[in-house]
């Protein structure tokens, strides 16, 4: 997700389109991603650990982007 | 000058940037396919335009952790040149050679038109060959060419002199008329500290012939060549 602050323009333009389509209340609109993986690894620590970095050093753009990581077994 | 131009797939500036090295060098670069794992002995690296592996994550996200990158990183951090244009800055953002990140431009859309910059400061390899302030007629063709960086990260690029092009108005304003994608203080390109590493979203390759209806790129090849021949 992108970061508070971070101006989002295609958050806007969805929230416009919503609006547009009679949808009354809708506040601020942010966008994101979702990546699903398959992981080999059994244990939950080592896997969430393992998930982290590969947030770090490529699935996100901590500039901009914020995640949080959900493990289901 | 021995210059190696990076090509990934998805790049499609990397022959236009080629013609216009060989043009100002006389010395045809070497084109280096990203699975490579060294380049050859260069006195210059170019990351060219493009939509390399088909910008999938983010732009230039994929690119920059291909095998050639780690030896273009190496170089870097040894002070040979690299020039970064358009998806090739957003490759410098993400390896981290250069801070911030373009985002999706401010209007959604894709940009393909000439934009005016200004020459924000003449002091490196790059831009050596122009005048301070100096208006350049560049096209531009991106669809995330909005810099953004946090106001600290902005702040210490101004007050370092680290901001090399700004977007302005035909006669050289720099006003919110003059930004075509909404970037952070109308941000066109920018150094790295050592100033040997800039990233633009514009074209300089594109415009190096009369017959491309414009010369305002041919001075920073020319002027690349001055400062790197040997």
């Amino acid at each position: 997700m992108l970061k508070n602050g971070v101006l989002d323009p295609q958050g806007k333009a969805i929230g416009h389109a919503l609006e547009s389509l009679g949808f009354e209340g809708v506040g601020e609109v942010r966008q994101g991603k979702v990546i699903e993986l398959e992981l080999a690894s059994s244990d939950r620590n080592a896997a969430e650990a393992e998930i982290d970095q590969m947030c770090q050093r490529l699935l996100a753009n901590t500039v901009i982007e914020n995640y949080t990581i959900e493990i289901e077994e | 000058m021995r210059s190696a131009v990076i090509v990934f797939p998805g790049s499609n500036c990397d022959r236009d940037v080629a013609v216009a090295l060989e043009r100002a060098s006389g010395v045809a670069p070497s084109m280096v396919w990203h699975r490579e794992t060294s380049l050859p002995p260069v006195d210059f690296i170019v990351l060219p335009g493009g939509f390399s592996y088909g910008d999938y994550l983010r732009g230039g996200a994929i690119a920059a952790r291909s095998p050639v990158m780690r030896d273009v990183e190496a170089k870097a951090k040894s002070g040979v040149p690299v020039l970064g244009i358009c998806n090739g800055f957003q490759v410098l953002t993400e390896i981290g050679l250069l801070p911030g990140i373009l985002m999706r431009n401010a209007g959604l859309k894709f940009i393909c038109r000439d934009v005016h910059v200004a020459v924000a400061d003449t002091g490196s390899v790059f831009t050596g060959s122009y005048e301070k302030d100096q208006v350049l007629r560049i096209p531009v063709a991106h669809n995330e060419g909005n810099y953004f960086a946090d106001e600290a990260t902005l702040d210490c690029l101004e007050a370092s002199g680290r901001i090399a092009f700004r977007y302005t108005t035909p006669d050289g304003l720099v006003s919110e008329a003059g930004n075509p994608n909404g970037s952070a203080r109308n941000i066109a390109g920018i150094y790295n500290e050592d100033r040997t590493v800039m990233g633009l979203m514009p074209h300089p390759e594109r415009v190096v012939d009369p017959a491309h209806g414009g010369t305002d790129g041919a001075g920073m090849f020319a002027g690349l060549v001055k400062a790197l021949a040997r």
